[in-house]
């Protein structure tokens, strides 16, 4: 017996229900939908019936299809990974996932500070945190990623010195460097700066050379994306500062705990990523950006970026939080707004304050301390093995390069061979850094164990016999 | 026991007002909110304390003045924070004009925790992550089948930076053409997105804004006169924030295409016409959806979202990198685009949102897809014929016809009969428990309200925020001082807004904040 077709009630779509709909027509007196469409010309109306799956209706059906999906996946859970190069395996604490995922946080968006004053109270604390961190007074309220955050912060290198000219490091990654090419080409000139061979350290006498009075800022990355830290930063800052350009750094956050943040070296504009904070990799979803710079207006109406500040209110006792320079933005003023602002990484930046109120000034004082460890324990143990040897030696975190091209093999071989063992091996660089032939990014963090590093060290150890 | 009295309407409502400290206030000297894994004994001595062979200038000197909090402190200090805020969980929240807030279906975010998904590395050798490939792809098909383009991207982050990705691939394919230096112009329209107009602007092109004409329609007249061989595109929002469907949708294309620009579609609006108008049958070379909207991924407080770009074929060689290939067996990523505009934010996208509005549209297919856009459509002009009976508010333009999926209101009548405006109106909505959002500025359309009830709300729900808005306009007819002076139920009370725009004042940081206020 065929059974009757009857309506489908949609759980998500209370108005599914046919007496409802009905209801609703006939409080606004028309006969169908259809007659709300009129606007749409009939020679742009869709009247097939869209070619898509058929609908996995029941919510069980649905978590069976999409698991049956991911089951395809191996996550690093169920393997040990070296993966690094922007996307990092930390520890999230289980209250930064509790906090994220309440629906308050979650569901909301763009609500004014008198119904989501959580959400601007959380994110100026995370500003606020940050800027603790960074040793600076003004931090954004995330955009979308390191990427975004360095190439918006050579924009309004630009702005602020009105020049036109910027000199990144030659080991900026291959796809950081793609965004920032595509991002400020209508405003700013790209030099590239060489760098050592033997230490991947900026070579400054390339870079007093190229430097100009045209040069709105000299950047540079530290750690740099091959893991070894900038040790001339100093340096490097006194020589942009004495031409009149402005020193931008990229640095990861979670070394500041032990590592000088970039205003103390010089910088003038400090910006990264703040997935480390306590956000999961989520295949590569869990970014988000941040500025920072000094307390003048000069560079605060630069910034795109939405910031929060505080404020009092009519009660004594009470703090209030809003929007600091508003008129800045395209919102306020579209085209005429400091490039532009949407959407982008909130609920991480709430995160990523979560995580630091948790591991307070001890505990990023002890993981920059022990990945430092971890890190050196695993260059060391590394590069006894034969055909093997550490690319940029110096002072790394977190990340190395390993450098295969005397063992014969490839990258790619060797990744496979690790693949076989349970081991997502380093990053690959043999595209990006032709210069380096067949060389691989590791990373190490805090959740490694000595173990995992012997483990690997024994694993390559044989791969490479 | 007498029976409880029916409830009043609007209902009664405060937010919770903890009253809560900023957390730097909430510091416990040595208090630790949690413990880290100790440094093996073999390492420790095999390498010692590594941060000692730091330069000088490297070395951190003081530890960073962070919260010292024990972790049921801070998960309290932040869960009250939490409940401070009102989100699609909380409230009836169709007062986010243009937002889309419809309701985030839990399973997907449960399916989107999976360690399956949130501990996979971008980088993991694609035999590893042929489950989320094959998510992104088939989302792609999806995406492709409701605006009828030929291929997406999901790497942006958000439909701003979907919007930008959109500019780059204009002037990428200008150029590509020997015509990037002479198409230097955008054209938009004042109900777009600014985002149009500012990444237009970011990208280095001139923009020309189109304002309405009397019936609050793009004015055709007024593109005619501004295209030209310096045209590069023109990026137009349909619906427009107003919820106006522009009917001449296609002699802008052809206007546009007649002098060699391109047409992008700002699909931001979408949610009212799934499977009933799609973007590339209006002629379209791009466009672009915001996955947090239209395909319900939560809005997370302000992202992460999750931006889709759509291209006609004479667009796809200039799509970021990678893009995402499927041989029938095997899914893989595509770099080797020589013409691509690169990277528009790192790895894939937000993959985590894609996954979401995968199994959102998986859990509806092609007639809750268009169940979705009719009734959103179908809320809205109840909610439009339920606003319009209330004294002192409009809906300029088009008297009389019907609006997709929301409207932009005016309370101009009002404020000139009580002086009160739409901003305070906002404010003492907040009172009620719910929000309405005026419009981007400027303010086209005097003391605005910008409404778009989506498909996620009952009839029931709609009367009362309905009646919610009768409430506050009755006040503002006989009471207006408590609007003027709201809130009064809210968390905080009225701010002092000064310190904002004053540099000797503002202050984004705790640390700025005790310094100006020693």
């Amino acid at each position: 017996m065929a059974k009757q077709a009857k309506p489908t009630v949609y759980p998500y779509i209370p108005n599914s229900v046919p007496a409802a709909r009905e209801a609703m027509l006939k409080a606004i007196k028309v006969q169908s939908v259809e007659e709300l469409y009129a606007d749409i010309p009939e020679s742009i109306r869709f009247r097939g019936k869209l070619n898509l799956p058929e609908p996995i209706l029941s919510e069980a059906g649905l978590v069976r299809h999409i698991e049956g999906i991911l089951a395809k996946n191996t996550s690093t859970r169920e393997m040990l990974s070296f993966l690094g190069a922007g996307c990092y395996q930390h520890h999230v604490p289980a209250v930064c996932d509790e906090i994220n995922s309440r629906g308050e946080f979650l569901t909301a968006y763009a609500g004014d500070p008198y119904e989501d004053h959580g959400r601007f109270q959380a994110l100026f604390e995370y500003e606020s945190m940050m800027g603790e961190l960074l040793n600076m007074d003004v931090v954004n309220v995330p955009n979308y990623d390191g990427f975004q955050a360095a190439a918006t912060a050579l924009l309004m290198a630009g702005r602020i010195t009105g020049r036109s000219k910027v000199l990144l490091c030659g080991t900026i990654s291959a796809d950081k460097l793609s965004k920032i090419r595509d991002y400020v080409q209508a405003q700013l000139e790209i030099g590239m700066l060489e760098y050592a061979p033997e230490t991947g350290l900026m070579n400054l006498a390339d870079l007093k050379a190229k430097i100009s009075g045209q040069t709105a800022a000299v950047f540079f990355e530290n750690p740099a994306y091959p893991g070894f830290l900038e040790i001339q930063a100093a340096e490097i800052a006194q020589i942009a500062h004495e031409n009149g350009a402005l020193c931008v750094v990229a640095v990861e956050p979670i070394s500041l705990g032990v590592i000088n943040p970039p205003v103390e070296y010089g910088a003038d504009i400090a910006c990264g990523d703040i997935q480390s904070l306590g956000i999961h990799m989520l295949y590569g979803g869990g970014h988000g950006g941040f500025i920072a710079t000094r307390d003048d207006p000069k560079f605060v109406l630069e910034f795109p970026s939405r910031l929060f500040g505080v404020t009092s209110t009519k009660v004594e006792g009470e703090y209030g939080f809003g929007d600091v320079a508003y008129e800045r933005t395209s919102f306020a003023l579209r085209e005429e707004g400091k490039e532009w602002v949407g959407t982008a990484s909130a609920l991480w930046g709430i995160t990523a304050g979560v995580y630091l109120a948790l591991m307070g000034p001890q505990g990023m004082l002890e993981i920059g301390e022990r990945i430092l460890q971890r890190t050196e324990y695993a260059v060391r143990k590394l590069k006894k093995i034969p055909g093997l040897k550490i690319r940029f030696d110096g002072i790394h975190f977190r990340e190395f390069v390993v450098d295969f091209n005397e063992s014969g093999k490839t990258v790619k071989y060797i990744q496979s061979k690790l693949l076989e063992k349970g081991i997502f091996g380093g990053k690959d660089l043999s595209g990006e850094f032709p210069e380096l032939g067949q060389c691989a990014l590791f990373a190490v963090t805090e959740i490694h164990s000595q173990a995992d590093i012997d483990r690997l060290a024994a694993s390559l150890q044989e791969v490479l016999k | 026991m007498k029976a409880v009295a029916p409830k009043p309407s609007p209902r009664r409502f405060h937010q919770a007002s903890w009253d809560e400290p900023v957390i730097f206030e909430l510091s416990q000297p040595g208090a630790r909110g949690v413990l880290l894994p100790e440094v093996e004994e073999a390492i420790e001595l095999e390498v010692g304390d590594v941060s000692s062979h730091l330069p000088v200038s490297l070395k951190r000197k003081n530890l960073p003045v962070l919260p010292e909090m024990a972790q049921l402190h801070v998960l309290r200090h932040y869960a009250r924070l939490s409940q401070e805020n009102l989100g699609v969980d909380l409230n009836i929240d169709i007062g986010q004009g243009t937002c889309t807030m419809k309701y985030s279906p839990k399973v997907n975010d449960q399916l989107a925790r999976s360690p399956k998904m949130a501990d996979l590395h971008p980088l993991q050798d694609e035999s590893t992550v042929q489950g989320m490939l094959e998510i992104m792809w088939k989302l792609e098909q999806f995406l492709k089948e409701i605006s009828g383009m030929e291929r997406f991207s999901l790497q942006p982050g958000a439909g701003s930076a979907a919007i930008y990705a959109n500019v780059a691939m204009v002037r990428a394919y200008h150029e590509s053409r020997g015509e990037g230096k002479q198409r230097d112009e955008v054209i938009t329209t004042i109900f777009s997105h600014p985002s149009n107009a500012a990444c237009a602007k970011t990208a280095g092109y001139k923009v020309i804004t189109l304002y309405p004409d009397a019936d609050g329609y793009p004015d055709l007249e007024a593109l005619k006169a501004a295209v030209s061989e310096r045209t590069a595109a023109l990026f137009i929002t349909n619906p427009e924030d107003t919820g106006i469907f522009n009917d001449r949708i296609q002699d802008f294309v052809k206007t546009v295409h007649a002098v060699g620009g391109l047409c992008v579609y700002d699909q931001a609006n979408a949610n009212g016409i799934l499977g009933i108008t799609r973007a590339r049958d209006a002629g379209f070379d791009l466009c672009h959806f915001n996955l947090h909207k239209t395909f319900s991924t939560p809005h997370g407080s302000g992202g992460p979202a999750a931006g889709a770009c759509g291209v006609a074929p004479a667009l796809v060689p200039f799509l970021p990198t990678p893009t995402i290939e499927f041989d029938g067996e095997r899914y893989r990523l595509e770099f080797n685009l020589p013409q691509s505009v690169g990277k528009t934010r790192p790895w894939y996208g937000v993959a985590q949102n894609i996954l979401k509005a995968y199994a959102w549209i998986m859990s509806l297919g092609a007639d809750g897809l268009k169940e979705v856009a009719e009734i959103a459509v179908l809320n809205n002009n109840y909610l439009l014929k339920k606003v319009l009976e209330i004294h002192g508010v409009s809906m300029p333009y088009s008297k009389g016809r019907h609006r997709i999926e929301q409207v932009r209101y005016s309370w101009e009548e009002m404020y000139r009969e009580t002086g009160v405006h739409s901003e305070e109106m906002e404010t003492r909505v907040a009172d009620f428990g719910t929000h309405f959002w005026t419009s981007h500025h400027p303010y086209v359309v005097p003391e605005p309200m910008t409404l778009e009830p989506t498909e996620s709300y009952s009839q029931a729900d709609l009367d009362e925020y309905v009646a919610i808005l009768k409430q506050v306009a009755h006040e503002a007819y006989t009471d207006p001082e408590i609007i003027h002076s709201a809130p009064h139920n809210s968390t905080v009370h009225q701010a002092n807004h000064e310190p904002f725009d004053n540099p000797e004042e503002w202050a984004v940081t705790w640390r700025a904040y005790k310094r100006k206020t020693k």
